[in-house]
């Protein structure tokens, strides 16, 4: 936040010619106030009426909390797999030149524009035993449709683009100069790379992860198609507020949605902290 | 996040010398890795619906489009979006020009807020809403009263759409109005033009393509949007059935042409934003500049 300490002739805003502040800023804070703020303040208070025992009760369900390691786990292994891939492409499309380059650079947006709903049957009809790649992991042993691995399998899709678009303009501003640097000192390219290039790259790939991350976790869509839903192997926590609100107990569905957000802004609130400190030691 | 100036324009050179670029080798292992896995997660996916969706030819395609329930559902769709991006169109504008023109307090903290439902679970962005209108609410015996439906009916619909789609425009425009500083319009003031001219003939002429960007962005988001829209919107075949609930629905009865149909008319949907897109960051990146990368 820029409050910044009272000074003498504190003002709310600094004098500007140009007109419609109150306008615009009236009418922005009141559509945020009736579309996001009094819905979402309405969650917490619904799950703050419920009383700690009741709360603490379906916190500690074995089903709840299965279902929230389900979500949390898989979205954790996906942007892992997203960062790895996701900087690699990154590297690809900013470093090298072929042929089909813009139409792979347009390509990676797809999961922002598929419907989710589209990944998921499309992502099952492929990793069901008889699709294409699921006919080529089953002699190998590996089932991924109706398990734990078709929901990383579908949160790497979701997550993709998220590091991929972070990464990418970081690389594209990396000075060559530093490299040219690293090589006349005489470090390999493979020192350049990990030990010069590398920690500048950290703070975007920490961001990369966080976004891909929080997405994976609240993932609905492309998930419930895959994953076979079946309650403490492969349920995740937003199925399971949909089951509960389903059954009328909108307790239940609350409270799994408020821990759902506490635990996302925790998150979030951690790798803020990683990032700042990255960008201390390493900015 | 991405200021032009930041980009020399001779970034990329195109004869590096082997001490700043890697051997073919390591090169080739890169590159196949990265279409590798480009072409297993996102062009495999994308290939197998338009596949499963003329798996029985055309016309069993046609065919599955041509039923009442899925042009229902498509008009539903269409018509969810038609309300719901305009209203956050307006919003866009108006909390950019706020927020760009002007020095305030919080202002960090309204960007904060605003980029709020990114962090959602969508199926939230539907239960926040189920809560307050829903039948165990405090305004829901008020509503029933007066006959006010909202839950399973377009109001919730549009309203779980505007709630998940909210942040698309404002955040296109935040960073591209604040780039571009408030000089043009305080010349057209002083120039005698009122507030309304200014903005119609100086800062919209501005915008108008990282404008068209966001509302792409949001457009394909509301027509796409499955999570939330599924909680609030009771599964009513032919009534409240968008296209993406209706696809799940064909799915689950195992009617596969059906639902990869419908799940190719949005797939397509989604190749023409895409194309759109590259387009706009092609031909007008400079105009769009500082809303690359989300």
């Amino acid at each position: 936040m820029t409050t910044a300490p009272a000074k003498a002739g504190w003002r709310f805003r600094q004098p500007s010619v140009i007109p419609g502040f109150g306008l615009t800023l009236g009418f922005s804070l009141a559509y945020l106030t009736l579309i996001i703020l009094i819905p979402l303040s309405g969650l917490v208070w619904r799950s703050a009426s419920l009383g700690w025992s009741d709360f603490w009760a379906i916190a500690t369900d074995r089903r709840t909390v299965k279902a929230l390691e389900i979500s949390f786990g898989t979205a954790f292994i996906a942007a892992s797999i997203n960062v790895v891939f996701g900087t690699i492409v990154a590297w690809v499309l900013v470093r090298y030149r072929f042929p089909g380059r813009r139409v792979i650079d347009a390509m990676v947006d797809l999961p922002f524009a598929l419907p989710t709903a589209v990944a998921g049957i499309a992502l099952t009809t492929l990793y069901s035993p008889k699709g294409w790649m699921g006919a080529l992991l089953a002699p190998l042993g590996i089932k991924v449709a109706y398990t734990p691995l078709g929901i990383v399998i579908a949160l790497v899709f979701i997550g993709l683009p998220f590091v991929v678009r972070t990464v990418q303009p970081i690389i594209e501003e990396i000075d060559k100069e530093v490299e040219e640097a690293a090589a006349t000192l005489g470090a390999n390219r493979f020192q350049t790379i990990f030990l010069v290039l590398f920690p500048g790259l950290a703070p975007a790939v920490v961001t990369g992860f966080a976004l891909a991350f929080a997405r994976g976790v609240g993932e609905y869509g492309s998930v419930i198609f895959i994953a076979g839903n079946l309650p403490y192997i492969s349920e995740i926590a937003p199925l399971l507020i949909v089951i509960r609100l389903e059954e009328y107990d909108y307790a239940a569905a609350t409270a799994i949605a408020t821990i759902m957000l506490a635990l996302s802004f925790a998150m979030l609130l951690v790798i803020n902290l990683i990032q700042s400190w990255t960008r201390k030691r390493y900015g | 996040m991405a200021d032009p100036e930041l980009y020399p324009a001779d970034i990329h050179h195109e004869h590096a010398s082997l001490a700043v670029t890697e051997r073919p080798l390591a090169r080739a292992a890169l590159m196949l890795l990265a279409f590798g896995f480009l072409a297993i997660f996102l062009l495999l996916p994308l290939v197998v619906v338009f596949e499963q969706a003329f798996s029985r030819g055309i016309g069993a395609f046609l065919g599955a489009i041509n039923e009442h329930d899925t042009i229902a559902a498509i008009k539903l769709t269409l018509l969810v979006a038609v309300i719901s991006v305009p209203l956050n169109l307006v919003f866009g504008v108006a909390a950019a020009w706020a927020i760009a023109k002007f020095e305030f307090k919080g202002k960090a903290f309204l960007i904060t807020l605003i980029d709020l439902p990114f962090s959602v679970s969508p199926v939230i962005s539907g239960l926040v809403y189920v809560l307050l209108f829903g039948a165990s609410s405090l305004l829901g015996p008020w509503l029933k009263l007066h006959g006010i439906v909202i839950l399973f009916a377009v109001p919730g619909i549009v309203l779980a759409t505007v709630f998940v789609t909210f942040p698309f425009v404002a955040r296109e425009l935040i960073p591209l109005m604040q780039e571009q500083g408030t000089g043009d319009e305080e010349a057209a003031l002083s120039l005698g033009a009122n507030g309304w001219q200014t903005f119609w003939h100086v800062t919209l002429p501005n915008i108008k393509w990282g404008l068209l960007y966001g509302v792409l962005l949001c457009n394909a988001r509301a027509m796409g949007e499955f999570g939330a829209v599924s909680v609030v919107s009771g599964h009513i075949r032919g009534l409240t059935n968008t296209m993406p609930l209706h696809v799940e629905i064909l799915y689950n009865e195992y009617n596969a042409v059906g639902a990869f149909a419908v799940a190719s008319v949005l797939a397509g949907l989604a190749l023409v934003t895409l194309v759109l897109k590259t387009l706009l960051e092609l031909r007008y990146g400079a105009e769009i500049a500082a809303t690359r990368g989300h």
